[in-house]
């Protein structure tokens, strides 16, 4: 059975499209066929991010509007064989997705992948609805800080209203991934803590992403953080959330302060 | 045998009635907005009351105004007439034109009466989370809320009490005609005797709210003092004050 993933957050620039490139590479790479959708009109990343930009011939509106078939817009991934992107239009609008082009597309999506990940657009209006109305389960990315927790407290009311389980009276699970997670500043108490976010969202977490510069690194080269530097510290955490996410038991790393070399020698005081 | 029914005369009398009058102004959108946060803060107030629209300063077409009937049908405001437009301008199937009106005193929306239970006005939303335009469930004369209550959305119940189990989220609403009990976190806003009901009162086991209302009294965040932050509070109107206190 096919699990139609909306990776969404209310608020912009939390890390919806790193996190639906990572979690879908993460799931592609234990061998789950895996299709990454793009459903930001207009201001279209997910294919930036994936290294695919200069490969888009055909995109999610002309499948909608029935110019070309499903299998001519998706793209492969070159690295990862199970991995496939349907990009997002550039040039046009969000009011050219219509919702029984959007079903059908998803519906022909459920017969071919085991994974659909629908990456949002920020925001709570009809792109961001669109995104999570087929959703199976929901992944809200938020960052430790005040305006992201309300927006997605906002966006998992509407989850609540806005998809088709919803409206048939069935429960949507939903998960909180956390991003760019700073333990320095969540000591300092300048970004809330875990338990300060869980506290106010209340559901349960998928996955801690620590802040890191190698989140930047990578998405300027063209591949997610779990194929450009798999040791790191975001990659491991990604690969951690998406096996969660296909079900396994795996204990929550948090991330701690790093100490460097000199506060190791010089951290403690003279006896 | 020859039965022939010899007609009643029927009776028709002049009566005079109290109406409210509804003066749409256009834009109309925004003006439907002013009417919402008008319904807001005096709950229940159209409720059993007739109401009559005066399209004199609204330059509305045929369909506009089917349009706006229906709207304001949707908030439980039911017209009996319509004023300030010529027959012929109106589409059909729509309450009669009426001329000859008189202002009257008869009451401000400051005060509204308490809404009767029978009548349960279209307005309520159920709870659980869906508080976007759902249909209206009958009304028990207390809700109970077994979810946290999300930002943005407003549970809205003028019979009686609301009992939320778990927490109110900043940006979300509770208004009920009754007491407000929160078994958790309030972070939104709590508005209690939304009907007048000046014994109304707000519990919650941790305050860290945005606003607090008794009856249209209200208090914001920035009013409650620092002693009683993140403590288990009750608040409570005395006259025209709200008193609040740690429940210890």
């Amino acid at each position: 059975m096919a699990n139609v993933v909306v990776v969404t957050s209310g608020k912009g620039g939390v890390g919806k499209t790193t996190s639906t490139a990572g979690l879908g590479t993460a799931l592609a790479q234990t061998g789950q066929r895996v299709v990454v959708v793009d459903f930001d009109v207009g201001l279209r990343n997910l294919d930036l991010v994936l290294g695919a930009e200069r490969r888009v011939v055909f995109d999610f509106i002309n499948v909608v509007q029935g110019v070309v078939k499903l299998h001519q817009a998706l793209i492969r991934d070159k690295r990862v064989e199970t991995l496939w992107l349907l990009p997002a239009s550039q040039t046009r609008d969000k009011d050219a997705l219509t919702d029984e082009g959007v079903a059908r597309v998803i519906g022909e999506l459920r017969n071919k992948f085991d994974w659909i990940l629908c990456d949002s657009p920020a925001g709570i209006e009809r792109g961001a609805t669109l995104a999570m109305r087929h959703a199976d389960m929901a992944v809200i990315v938020t960052n430790p800080e005040v305006s992201s927790v309300r927006d997605s407290d906002r966006i998992i009311g509407l989850l609540d209203s806005k998809t088709e389980r919803a409206e048939r009276g069935e429960q949507l699970p939903k998960h909180i991934l956390v991003t760019r997670f700073d333990p320095a500043r969540a000591s300092r108490g300048e970004m809330l803590n875990i338990a300060d976010v869980l506290e106010i969202l209340s559901l349960p977490l998928l996955g801690i992403i620590p802040e890191s510069e190698e989140v930047l690194r990578a998405s300027n080269i063209g591949a997610p953080v779990v194929l450009n530097n798999p040791e790191s510290a975001p990659a491991r955490a990604y690969m951690d959330s998406a096996r969660r996410l296909m079900g396994e038991q795996i204990d929550m790393i948090v991330p701690s302060e790093k100490r460097g070399f000199f506060n190791k020698l010089f951290g403690r005081r003279a006896a | 045998m020859n039965t022939q029914v010899r007609p009643r005369p029927v009776n028709f009398r002049g009566r005079s009635y109290l109406a409210f009058s509804l003066a749409p102004e256009p834009p109309l959108a925004s003006w439907l907005l002013d009417l919402d946060a008008a319904i807001r803060r005096s709950a229940g107030f159209f409720v059993g009351r007739p109401a009559v629209l005066d399209l004199g300063k609204a330059q509305l077409s045929p369909d506009e105004i089917a349009g706006l009937i229906h709207d304001l049908d949707a908030r439980d405001i039911r017209i009996m007439g319509i004023e300030g437009v010529k027959p012929a301008d109106l589409p059909p199937n729509l309450p009669p034109v009426l001329t000859s009106g008189r202002p009257a005193s008869g009451g401000e929306m400051a005060q509204p009466a308490a809404a009767k239970p029978a009548e349960a006005p279209a307005a309520e939303k159920a709870a659980k989370g869906k508080a976007e335009n759902k249909p209206v469930k009958p009304a028990p004369s207390s809700l109970l809320v077994d979810q946290p209550v999300r930002s943005g959305q407003t549970i809205f119940h003028p019979h009686g009490d609301v009992i939320v189990l778990g927490s109110v989220s900043s940006g979300a609403e509770i208004v009920a005609g009754g007491s407000i009990h929160i078994y958790g976190v309030l972070r939104g806003r709590a508005m209690a005797g939304a009907n007048g009901n000046a014994k109304a009162r707000i519990f919650c086991r941790k305050i860290e709210a945005e606003l607090l209302a008794i009856a249209g009294f209200y208090r914001t965040a920035d009013d409650l003092v620092e002693n009683l932050r993140n403590r288990p509070i009750q608040a409570w109107l005395d006259g025209e004050t709200m008193l609040i206190a740690a429940l210890e």
